[in-house]
């Protein structure tokens, strides 16, 4: 004990055995890349590229559609093929750029910056937005309008998501054990924006290698910080670290910037890293292909578009076949009807399960246990607020804090009745969205 | 689209726990005052455990059956309640009326609120309290060592003296599993180390009635005094086994203490100013009637919130 964590939470098998040991691979893309328009929070990218047009890896073929949003970059060299709608990893088709690629892997000559630290503030954050960074943990929300907040001198920490809580996933994991150095030069651009910030590194003490890794390469840093973390989900929850690591407690109304925090994922950081010293657009990222349906379970470092399938195949392809495939890990990703999907900015993993828990379950009676209720982190009742849901009681709902909730699923994950309450409060939540949106 | 796989909504992984072990858990963490009371009893307690489970237990699949729903007696709730109502109950009594209250405790307060987790009583509680005012006469018959004698609650309340060693022990008159403090506690801790129930309900109802005791008592601070009162009647496994019911408890952390509360004031209410010596039943399911209205007001400040919401 000792180790900072938050109130609630609960101790899924965590999985990582099956890839946590394999070194990240470099994969190289076959024929036809996807690239969905919408990758990130905010509004659509618009294509600057027509079909039959020859684009070079790292052109950019699709332009920011505002200020929250996010250009998208060809990851390989090709002609585009068409551009029409796909299915994502969400389900919903979505416009995308297909690209046929010509495996010559010709790049656009990339600008690397010498000096760092002579760049002023709003140079970084221009090079981050124009090189498409979003929050690669999951969110996608536009990193460079979180690196703008409303008062810059009230940021005290930046905390870099190094939590990787859900199980499964091991991309960063293997992002701190291989490119520790990019991950800290990330941070050391992010606190060049804000003079009076600390940067925090949040790893939960599952990854014993990575902290001691971390500590070392910090040791003479004055402004960096490791922090150890309990493991338990969802302690990379954006609110559950900000409390981990400060003490300081956000709700649904608030931005982490309102309690002076910034939090960034392992691979949005080096992204950054990319994107500043390098020169380069995102147009890679780490993912994992695990589960117990997998061949060969590993880390791959893919070029964005690749399909599910052909990242699954570089992995071996099934060694049974799964019952359930997911985008994520097996507590917040999203489960897919089949594996022609293409991976985005942010996908962080494919994860083929056996068996399916949830098919495999029976729903009965709510007897009121009350381990939802020890299980949120949110401290809220989600067996209450199902049942509400299930009434379409929308005043009761709010009344009892169900906007609160962070759709971790810790409460369907421990539910002995097998209830899926996560799944009734997530409709609750949209329904009510909805409804004041039409207000 | 060639394949297709499941799809839901996350989370998509599951704990191992289900309601039915649960349920095994707390008839597992009742066997040592089972175990105790059929050896303090006799044969005539074994007869009565046995009649009771079975008649729970048949009572929900017939109703279940009548009503054309799916039985959901291998959940185990009933066991439990068959066994909770026949510790509560005086080895004497005779059989049939084991039967009734079984039948009512399982039909009347589970079944026809909608089953498990509908009731808003304790099932077996609400048995109980229908065959004490039912038949008040042989629930309160106590016998012991085949002599009829009065239990040490009934002792205390006519002023007279009781040997507490021996209601830690359980060697005393009282129904067949309230008498063994020790049988009870080590149940109780079976429960707490598996998860199955926290201390907020049991210190918080135990606690208030010892303070409440030390109030009105009229024995001022008299350890012996106190000592039998917290080990006598049905406060121990009322304690720990019945206000810990979860489906009858209220589920806010803040409404649990409440809840606690509320029975200890209750019990030293009936105990003390009472006509019966005894009142942990009575205070459990008028509790059970407040846990509505305590969960209203303790809807808990939910995390990040400044302050607790009105």
């Amino acid at each position: 004990m000792g180790l900072m964590t938050f109130k609630g939470g609960v101790h899924p098998h965590d999985g990582k055995e099956f890839s946590k040991d394999k070194p990240i691979r470099e994969l190289l893309p076959k024929d036809e890349l996807v690239f969905p328009v919408s990758q990130h929070i905010g509004a659509p990218a618009s294509p600057v590229v027509a079909v039959g047009d020859t684009v070079l890896r790292g052109q950019k073929i699709a332009e920011a559609g505002g200020f929250v949003s996010a250009p998208i970059y060809s990851s390989v060299s090709g002609k585009v093929k068409a551009i029409q709608p796909r299915r994502g990893a969400v389900g919903d088709m979505v416009n995308s750029i297909i690209i046929e690629n010509d495996g010559e892997m010709k790049e656009v000559e990339y600008v690397p910056t010498e000096n760092v630290t002579a760049l002023s503030k709003e140079e970084i954050i221009g090079k981050v937005k124009e090189a498409g960074v979003v929050g690669m943990g999951g969110a996608g929300f536009p990193t460079h309008v979180k690196l703008s907040p409303k008062e810059p001198d009230k940021i005290e920490y930046i905390i870099a998501n190094c939590a990787e809580c859900e199980p499964y996933l091991t991309a960063d994991y293997r992002r701190m054990l291989e490119n520790p150095k990019e991950l800290i030069e990330g941070m050391r651009i992010v606190l060049q924006l804000f003079d009076h910030a600390k940067g925090l590194f949040g790893i939960e003490d599952n990854k014993p290698d990575c902290i001691a890794k971390m500590q070392e390469l910090t040791k003479d840093e004055p402004r960096m910080e490791v922090c150890p973390l309990q493991t338990k989900y969802p302690q990379g929850g954006e609110r559950q670290l900000i409390y981990a690591t400060t003490h300081r407690e956000i709700n649904s109304t608030m931005l982490p910037a309102d309690a002076g925090c910034i939090v960034d994922n392992v691979e949005t950081l080096i992204s950054i890293y990319k994107a500043v010293k390098l020169g380069k657009p995102v147009m890679n990222r780490i993912f994992t292909v695990t589960g117990d349906a997998v061949a060969e379970p590993g880390n791959f470092d893919i070029c964005l578009g690749m399909s599910y399938g052909e990242v699954l195949e570089a992995a071996g392809g099934f060694k049974v076949q799964p019952e359930k495939i997911i985008s994520g890990g097996p507590m917040m990703g999203f489960s897919m009807f089949g594996l022609d999907i293409p991976t985005t900015k942010t996908s962080s993993s494919l994860l083929c399960l056996a068996k399916d828990d949830v098919a495999a379950s029976e729903t009965t009676a709510c007897i009121n246990c009350g381990r939802c209720v020890s299980a949120c982190p949110e401290q809220i009742i989600p067996t209450r607020l199902a049942k509400m849901a299930g009434y379409g009681d929308m005043a009761g709902f709010e009344k009892w804090n169900g906007m609160e909730c962070i759709e971790c699923g810790s409460c369907s994950y421990i539910c002995p009745a097998k209830i899926p309450l996560a799944q009734s409060i997530r409709t609750m939540k949209k329904q009510i969205l909805a409804e004041r949106r039409k207000k | 689209m060639s394949d297709m796989y499941n799809v839901s909504s996350s989370s998509h992984i599951r704990s191992k726990d289900t309601s039915a072990k649960i349920m095994l858990y707390v008839a597992i963490a009742l066997l040592p005052a089972s175990v105790f009371g059929i050896w303090n009893f006799g044969l005539q307690a074994l007869i009565l455990i046995l009649v009771c489970v079975a008649t729970c237990v048949a009572s929900e699949w017939i109703f279940e059956k009548l009503i054309q729903k799916k039985s959901t007696i291998n959940d185990f709730s009933a066991v439990v309640t068959g066994l909770l109502l026949a510790l509560n109950l005086p080895h004497t009594l005779p059989i049939w009326q084991a039967v009734l209250g079984s039948v009512f405790a399982i039909v009347i307060v589970k079944m026809l609120f909608g089953g498990l987790g509908q009731n808003f009583m304790n099932p077996a509680l609400g048995g109980r309290c229908f065959l004490l005012v039912s038949f008040a006469g042989t629930m309160t018959s106590f016998t012991y060592d085949g002599v009829t004698g009065a239990t040490p609650l009934a002792l205390l309340k006519n002023g007279e003296s009781v040997d507490t060693m021996k209601m830690l022990l359980g060697t005393t008159a009282g129904t067949i599993g309230e008498t063994s403090v020790i049988a009870i506690l080590i149940g109780a801790i079976f429960l707490i180390l598996m998860g199955v129930i926290d201390l907020t309900i049991p210190a918080s109802y135990i606690l208030s009635f010892g303070v409440f005791v030390l109030l009105f008592g009229g024995h001022g601070f008299d350890v012996t005094y106190l000592t039998a009162h917290l080990c006598g009647g049905g406060l121990m496994l009322g304690a720990f086994f019945m206000a810990t019911d979860y489906v009858t408890s209220p589920i806010t952390p803040m409404g649990k203490v409440v809840f606690g509360i509320v029975l200890g004031i209750l019990t030293g209410l009936f105990r003390l100013f009472g006509a019966n010596a005894e009142g942990v039943s009575f205070a459990i399911i008028l509790g059970n009637l407040l846990v509505p209205i305590i969960e209203k007001f303790t809807i808990p400040r939910a995390f990040g919130q400044k302050k607790e919401v009105k």
